[in-house]
This record gives structure tokens, C-alpha cells and sequence, in this order.
């Protein structure tokens, strides 16, 4: 290997990471504000860029039919749960956001049907509908079961993926897709050509990293849902519902999500089942991150991202199993510094 | 229904199963031989899972290791099955012992991350290695043979499966009931409490992570010779899910609940298969998995405990053995009253910014109780925590018996001859009183895995138990030994938890707040029992917050007041002393 094969493996691996810094920084986010290990994330990622594949062939998305019957699924549990507890009075409130609100990217792409959209209003239009899911799977599935153990969550969540992997099949299909690039453009640097997409993906992640900071510094829901992470029971004290600091995280969390299935669209072949390993990818640098630190876990997202770059110059039969054979290390890294809490243990 | 009608219900039924083979079709028995090597993979994850609480969704890999290994030496080198048993069981031991030997240190949730993480490694390392034939897998693998009886048909490898997973089930059930199966029991109270009895948690979890491996390892090796095929498939992480599911179905946290549970998750997949292409033609494979993720799920959100425990509720319970007199474990020697047993010298701890023990010195006699006390806050239950070992002192020596065991871990110390109990109560709720105090026996006994497993250990369970027994009396709660030691109010689960410490057979007993909560009389009783032990020459340490009940009983006091000691003497001196009056009144001026 030499010097411009080593760059060129680092400019891709750096692309690549920059992805999983995305996803990975989501995990932490939910597990942070609901203590759900979210291991479908990365099939929301894959979902989206499904999703902006149909749209580019200008055929109605799965996810339509995903969102709708998600969202009927919602608002039937919803109403059950205020029969029984002779609430109605919030009924209105709650079917706004759970059947109207999601309704609407999902009548958006109905309409859309056919017409060119432009680049930008395709990302828009999948975006919008790829956000709705995490928060209504929270509320059918995740939302009863909110006050259980770390890891019955952990087995649900997982449990959850499988359950998404089998639903993409029915709604996107068995094929692969790859969506047009954002952009053709290339730049040179000391006599290598590096293309301008990879270094969008980069910005992106750094900007959307940034713009999550801003929003958990400097406005109130942002420091509602640190809140929440710190403390759920003083958290709750003081007002904030824990229902709605959830929905938030996964509306952002499926953001960021959304944002790095819509950047890896052109650069790799997505199949309904890529998102678990992109997912697990992800998750190895919020793992190095310990589940709480951003910063670290950006560190770690890239550090898997190189890995795999270098790992599949080697060896691509192997690359899999050398990322997922590194966390072996990693966690054995972490855990010399790691103290059991007593918090932990469960009947 | 009576426990003789039972009786006789469940010999009909192990009559009926047997001959299942002549009485159902060959397709059956196939399910039944599939249910059979699926509950082997279930009854492992119950024990790591519902018995010890190490969640894994990784057990397919360790199938899949010991699958492979057989298929390989079978085929490519035309060993026996019988060696490709012992191959497979043996690697599969060495890549569940390096594999948990790196995580299971990590806790909760990491722990069952990398789960995931090593079971999808080993997974594509099966796809892509030559010599395991890539994702195509292996073919012709051999059939297992008894000397000239051949096991290749379902019905003859039938009583095989279940032979095995019956003694498998069997030996599992035996280790629960011994000494090192109820530290497998006890994992879920915690590090602290495990360690504070003076088991290596680390080793117990290494164990019991290996023994579910080799249950799993049992399966494959079943599988690739029934199936006569291996291909990396069957192993991926859906696998994982599926046992786990089984297991959970079943009942986590019961034996018998991994047959029932593969059981169940068999013949519903295979319903599924049947019946799915009809509801919704042409789309019936995918909507497989989400079928079963939506019952999974269900499952998990409604029922948690899974079938057979439920069941369990309405069968009569099985009859404890009785505790029969046997000849009593042998006890250390005490030292001498008077002797100097514990010795803390200018012992001091930090949390951040605040010391909670600043340079702290006394000392304690055997036969003596020594009383430390002071108001909230003033850094006794760090003080107790540092003298047990569950916490590190920044400086400063404890000396035990003229040992210093300033650094030492906290089950070395326990061994040594300090026994605790906890502010908050820690016992298993539901393992019996009886249980619960046999768990204090542990560093007094030997008996091993396989000791137990094989009830080799019966002579010395048997002193064990009457020991217990002998504690349990003591408290005065003999007559609920086999009550679960949940059900019981709480001043007699902290009365449970010194009898516990007394099975310790202990030089130095350290008691943190055993009389919080509890009402006058009892109080009385514990304060009687305290002075008999006393009389008996062990040494009691007590950290206590009610002046009343401490000023009646202890020999002396050391006061303690934001992290350093006030003052220290006999109960009347305390009393008088103006320093004493000021840290729990505030300044008179």
C-alpha cells in the first residue's frame, strides 16, 4: 500500500464514518432521553433512501403504506387506551398527532406522484415521510413497556428490527437501489481527485452535529430533553412529560437517521435489510462513545469507518467480521475503567 | 387434582412420548427431533439468561461453532462423529471461554450489545473461510452410528435427541439445587451482595456463559448429524432471536420452560409456513418474521414470565426435602477474648471534591460490639463500606486479625472472616429463607460444578443445610425455612440476612443499620440475639443510627461527624460529651 492508496482509503473511510457519526450520535440520543437501545435505527436509514429511490423512478414509496398503517395502528391504540380510562377530552390533540400530522408528508407524496420534483424536493419529500415512523413505533410498541429494565427494551428494540426487516421486504421489495448523486462534481488535491459528494457528507455530518448542539444548549425542548437523560424522575417533577421529550428524540433522532440514508443512497447499493449493519456499525462507535458521550462517539463512528475502509483493502471477504471482532477490544478497553452500578441489576 | 393423580398423569405421558416414533408420522417425529435440539439451545439461554441474568442474543453462533466443527472433521477428514463431538464441544468451551472472558465484566445492556457483536463476527466467518465451503456450506455430513446401529432415520436418532436433553435438563436441575448453582441463582442480587459472600462473581459468570455454550455446542453437533448439512443460515442473528424467543415463551426463569418454549415457537413456525400463504398468497415469506416479532413483542409487553411458570402456579408445589441432622461444618477458631481483631488506622476516602472519611482511627477487640455512630451524612455506611472491601480507601490501613486488608478484594475479605449484612436488604426474593441463609454457607463448602450437576455433593449439602437450619432457628424463623424470602416482613428479612452472615461462620460480624424499620419488640429481639452472639465470643461491629437501641447494647461507641471521628468511648462517657450533643442537637449558643 502506498501513500495515495492510504489517502484515498482514509477520504473514504472518513465518508463512510461521517455516516455512522450521524446514526451514531442518534442512538445516544434516545438511549440518553429513553433508555431504549434503538437497534432499528439503522433500518430507518435504509428506509429513507428506499424511499428516495421510488421517488426518483416516480413511483409511490413504501413508506406510504408503511406510515399509514403505523399511524391507524397508533391512533386505534390511542383511542382504546382513553376508552378505558374515560379520558376522551385530549382525543382531538392526540389523533392530530398521531393520524393528521404523519398524514401529511404521506398526502404530499400521493400527490407528488409522478411529477418531478427536483433533487432537493425529493430529499424534503422523504425526509417528511420517513419521520413519522420512530416516533409511532414508540408509541405501539415501545411506549407501554417505557418503565422496564434497560434490557427488556434492549430485547424488544431488537426484536422491533427484525419485525421492520420483514415489513421492508413487503413494502420496498426484494431489490437494490442506488439513487442518483447529489452531485457530479470532482476537486483535486495534490494530484488526487476526490469527488465533491464525499466531502457533502462530511459537511453534512459536521453541520447536523452542530445545528443537534445548538438545539441542546440553546433552546427549552433541547434542555427539556437533557433533563430527561439527567434525571427522568425530577425531569417528570418539573413538568415534562416524558411521552413528549421521547416523541421529540425520535423525530430528531430519525432526522439524523433519514439524513445519512439519503447520503449513502449514491454511494452504496441499499437493499430493506442493509440498515441493520450500518446500524451495528454505528452503534460500535456510540458503544466506544459509552452510550453517553457525543463527542467521543463521532471519534468512534469515524474510527469504524477507517477500519472498514482499511479492513476491506485487505480483505473485503472479511471486513464484516474484523469491525465486528474489533468491538471485542473495544470493550475490553471499556471496561477497565468500567464499574458495575448497582442500578443495574434486576429481579 | 391430587399430587398421586399427577403422578401417575405425568408417567403416562413420558409412556406415550416414548413410543411416540411407532405411533406418529415420520414428520412428527422430524418436529419432535427439531423441538428436541431447539430446547437443548433454550435450556442454555434460561440459565444464562433467566437464572443468571446475562441477556444474550448470541447463542446461534455457538451452535453454529460446534456445527461446523463436526461437519469439518467429519467430512473433510473422516473422523467419527463420536470425535467430532468431543472436537465440538471443545472448541466451542474455548470461544465461549475467550469470548466471555473479554465481556462478561462489562454489565447490563454491553454485556448483551456485544452479544450481538461476536455472534454476527462468527457468523460471517462461516461464510467466508474455504474450507467451511463459504455461504454454500457443507454437505454429506455422516450420521451418527452406535457401533453398527446406524442413527440416520428420525425415529432412531429420536430417543438420542431426547436422551440427551433429558439428562441435559436433569444434571441442570441437580446444579440449581448446589452449591454453585445457587451462585449462579444469586448473580441478579448484584456484585456487592455476591461478592460480600465471598463468591467469585466473575468466575460464576464465566461458568455458567460456558455451560450455556456447551448446551448450545450439544445442539449443533445433533443438528449437522441429523441434517447431514451445514450452511451459515441457520446461525445468524434471527437464530439468536428465535432461541431467545423460545426460552422466553416458555418462561425465562423455569427449566422445564425451554422444551415447552421450543415447543411452542416449532410448531407455530411451522403452522405459520402452512397456513400464511393462504391468508395473504405471494407474500407469505416476509411477512413471516413480522408475524413473529409482532407476537415477540406482544409477549414481552403482556407476559413477561412465559407459560410454564404460570402453569406452575396451578400445579401443587413439590415438597422441600427436610433438613435432616447431620454432623455440623467445621468452624474456625475465634480468637481469644480481648485479642485485637479489626484495626483501622487514619483510613480516609474521597468522592470528587468531598472527603466522606477523613483519617479515622480505632480499634475492636473480639468479643466486643462496638457501636459507630453519628448523624446523616457523617460517612459511616462509607466507613463500613470501606472495612467490607466494597469500596477502595484513598489512604490509610484496615488491619483484620493482624492482616492488612486494605487492598483487599472484597470476597478474599469475606473469606478471611468478615461478614456483613446491608442498609437495604439484600436477599433473593424468591429463592427460600432457607436459600438464602445456604448462600452464606458458600465459603465454608466445596462442592463444585460437577459435583453438583452429578449429586456427588449430597454429604456435605446435607451439613450445609443443617447448618442453615441451625441459623434459621436461632432467628427464630424455622418454621418458614421454605418460604421465599420475599414473602416475609421486613424485620425478619433483616434477621434473614444476619443469620446469612452467621453461616459464615465469621470472626466479625458488620451490621449497617439492622434495626431501621423495625418496631420496638423486635428491636428488643434483635438487641438479645446481638448479646448472645457476643456471649458466644464473635465481635460485632454495628453502624446505627438509633441511639436508643445502640446505647443498650454496644460495649462502646466511636461517633462520627463529616467524615472524621468526634470522639470515642463507653455509652455513659457518649452521653455526656458536649461534641456528641452538638453534632445531633446543633450548638446550644
Amino acid at each position: 500500500m502506498n501513500a495515495q492508496i492510504a489517502a484515498i482509503l482514509a477520504m473514504d473511510g472518513i465518508a463512510t464514518g461521517a455516516i455512522y457519526v450521524l446514526i451514531g450520535i442518534g442512538f445516544v440520543l434516545i438511549f440518553a432521553v429513553t433508555r431504549v437501545i434503538y437497534v432499528p435505527f439503522g433500518d430507518i436509514a435504509a428506509f429513507t433512501a428506499l424511499t428516495l429511490a421510488a421517488l426518483e423512478t416516480g413511483h409511490v414509496p413504501g413508506t406510504v403504506g408503511l406510515v399509514i398503517g403505523l399511524a391507524v395502528l397508533a391512533t386505534l391504540l390511542e383511542v382504546a387506551a382513553r376508552l378505558r380510562a374515560r379520558r376522551l377530552g385530549g382525543l382531538p390533540r392526540a389523533m392530530l398527532l398521531t393520524l393528521v400530522l404523519p398524514l401529511v408528508p404521506v398526502l404530499a407524496a400521493w400527490l407528488a406522484a409522478g411529477r418531478d420534483l427536483g433533487m432537493a424536493g425529493r430529499v424534503a419529500l422523504s425526509l417528511a415521510l420517513i419521520m413519522p415512523v420512530a416516533p409511532l413505533l414508540d408509541r405501539i410498541v415501545f411506549r407501554p413497556v417505557a418503565d422496564a429494565s434497560v434490557l427488556l427494551l434492549l430485547t424488544v428494540a431488537v426484536v422491533l428490527h427484525f419485525g421492520l426487516v420483514g415489513l421492508g421486504l413487503l413494502f420496498f421489495g426484494p431489490e437494490g437501489v442506488r439513487t442518483q448523486p447529489l452531485t457530479d462534481a470532482m476537486f483535486t488535491v495534490g494530484g488526487m481527485n476526490f469527488s465533491v459528494q464525499t466531502l457533502l457528507i462530511v459537511a453534512a455530518s459536521i453541520v447536523f452535529s452542530g445545528l443537534l448542539f445548538l438545539f441542546f444548549e440553546f433552546t427549552l425542548a433541547g434542555k427539556a430533553l437533557r433533563a430527561t437523560a439527567a434525571n427522568p424522575t425530577g425531569a417528570r417533577l418539573m413538568g415534562i412529560r416524558p411521552a413528549t421529550t421521547s416523541t421529540i428524540a425520535y423525530v430528531l433522532a430519525s432526522l439524523l437517521a433519514g439524513i445519512s440514508g439519503i447520503l449513502i443512497a449514491p454511494v452504496t447499493t441499499i437493499f430493506y435489510d442493509s440498515g441493520f449493519l450500518i446500524g451495528l456499525k454505528a452503534f460500535v462507535g456510540a458503544i466506544i462513545g459509552a452510550m453517553a458521550s457525543y463527542p467521543l462517539t463521532a471519534a468512534g463512528a469515524i474510527f469504524v469507518g477507517l477500519l472498514e475502509s482499511f479492513a476491506s483493502f485487505w480483505s473485503s471477504d472479511f471486513k464484516d467480521a474484523i469491525v465486528f471482532g474489533v468491538l471485542i477490544p473495544v470493550l475490553l478497553w471499556r471496561s477497565l475503567g468500567f464499574r458495575e452500578s448497582e442500578e443495574e441489576t434486576e429481579e | 387434582m391430587t399430587a398421586r393423580r399427577l403422578r401417575l398423569l405425568g408417567v403416562v405421558a413420558v409412556a406415550l412420548f416414548a413410543l411416540a416414533p411407532a405411533l406418529v408420522s415420520p414428520f412428527s417425529v422430524t418436529l419432535l427431533n427439531f423441538i428436541g435440539i431447539y430446547a437443548l439451545v433454550a435450556l442454555g439461554i434460561v440459565l444464562l439468561t433467566g437464572v443468571g441474568g446475562m441477556l444474550s442474543f448470541g447463542q446461534a453462533a455457538f451452535v453454529g461453532v460446534a456445527a461446523y466443527a463436526t461437519a469439518w472433521a467429519t467430512t473433510a477428514h473422516g473422523w467419527s462423529p463420536w470425535l467430532g463431538l468431543i472436537l465440538a464441544l471443545v472448541l466451542t468451551a474455548a470461544v465461549a471461554t475467550v469470548v466471555g472472558s473479554v465481556t462478561l465484566r462489562l454489565g447490563g445492556h454491553f454485556l448483551s450489545l456485544s452479544t450481538i457483536a461476536w455472534g454476527l463476527a462468527i457468523y460471517f466467518l462461516f461464510g467466508n473461510i474455504d474450507a467451511l465451503g463459504h455461504f454454500t456450506g457443507i454437505s454429506d455430513v455422516p450420521p451418527i452410528a452406535i457401533g453398527a446401529l446406524s442413527l440416520g432415520s428420525g425415529a432412531a436418532i429420536f430417543y438420542l435427541i431426547w436422551g440427551v436433553l433429558i439428562a441435559a435438563w436433569l444434571l441442570a436441575a441437580n446444579l440449581l439445587d448446589a452449591r454453585q448453582g445457587r451462585a449462579i441463582r444469586a448473580l441478579r442480587g448484584g456484585r456487592i451482595l455476591v461478592e460480600s459472600l465471598g463468591i467469585d462473581a466473575f468466575r460464576i459468570k464465566l461458568a455458567t456463559f460456558v455451560l450455556a455454550a456447551l448446551l448450545s455446542a450439544l445442539s449443533g453437533w445433533l443438528q449437522a448429524h441429523m441434517t447431514r448439512f451445514v450452511s451459515p443460515a441457520p446461525f445468524d442473528a434471527t437464530a439468536g432471536i428465535f432461541y431467545l424467543l423460545m426460552a422466553m415463551v416458555g418462561g425465562i426463569g423455569a427449566l422445564g420452560g425451554a422444551a415447552v418454549g421450543a415447543a411452542i415457537v416449532t410448531l407455530l413456525r411451522n403452522s405459520i409456513q402452512d397456513y400464511l400463504p393462504l391468508v395473504a398468497p405471494g407474500v407469505a415469506g416476509q411477512l413471516e418474521i413480522v408475524v413473529f416479532s409482532v407476537m415477540f413483542i406482544l409477549l414481552l409487553q403482556r407476559a413477561r414470565t412465559g407459560l410454564v411458570p404460570l402453569a406452575l402456579r396451578y400445579l401443587p408445589a413439590a415438597k422441600p426435602a427436610p433438613v435432616v441432622d447431620a454432623r455440623p461444618l467445621p468452624r474456625r477458631p475465634q480468637p481469644p477474648r480481648g485479642e485485637p481483631v479489626l484495626r483501622v488506622e487514619a483510613l480516609s476516602r474521597r468522592f470528587g471534591g468531598l472527603v466522606a472519611v477523613n483519617q479515622v482511627s480505632f480499634a475492636l477487640g473480639a468479643g466486643e460490639i462496638l457501636g459507630l455512630i453519628g448523624p446523616n451524612g457523617a460517612g459511616k455506611t462509607t466507613m463500613f463500606n470501606l472495612i467490607t472491601g466494597a469500596l477502595r480507601a484513598d489512604g490509610g490501613r484496615v488491619l483484620f486479625c493482624g492482616t492488612d486488608i486494605t487492598r483487599t478484594p472484597q470476597r478474599h475479605i469475606a473469606r478471611a472472616g468478615i461478614a456483613r449484612t446491608f442498609q437495604h436488604v439484600k436477599l433473593r426474593p424468591a429463592m427460600s429463607a432457607l436459600d438464602n441463609v445456604l448462600l452464606g454457607t458458600y465459603a465454608r463448602t466445596r462442592a463444585g460444578f460437577v459435583a453438583g450437576a452429578l449429586r456427588l455433593d449430597r454429604g456435605e449439602e446435607a451439613q450445609a443445610r443443617f447448618e442453615a437450619m441451625r441459623q434459621l432457628r436461632r432467628i427464630g424463623l424455622a418454621d418458614r425455612a421454605f418460604d421465599p424470602a420475599g414473602a416475609l416482613p421486613l424485620a425478619n428479612q433483616r434477621l434473614l440476612e444476619i443469620a446469612r452472615a452467621l453461616a459464615a461462620d465469621p470472626v466479625l460480624l458488620v451490621l449497617d443499620e439492622p434495626a431501621a424499620g423495625l418496631r420496638r419488640l423486635e428491636k428488643e429481639a434483635l438487641a438479645r440475639l446481638l448479646v448472645a452472639l457476643r456471649g458466644e465470643g464473635l465481635t460485632i461491629l454495628l453502624v446505627e443510627h438509633d441511639m436508643d437501641f445502640v446505647m443498650g447494647l454496644v460495649d462502646r461507641c466511636v461517633v462520627m461527624d463529616f467524615g472524621a471521628k468526634l470522639c470515642e468511648g463507653v455509652p455513659v462517657e457518649i452521653r455526656r460529651d458536649v461534641r456528641v450533643q452538638e453534632a445531633y442537637l446543633g450548638s446550644v449558643a
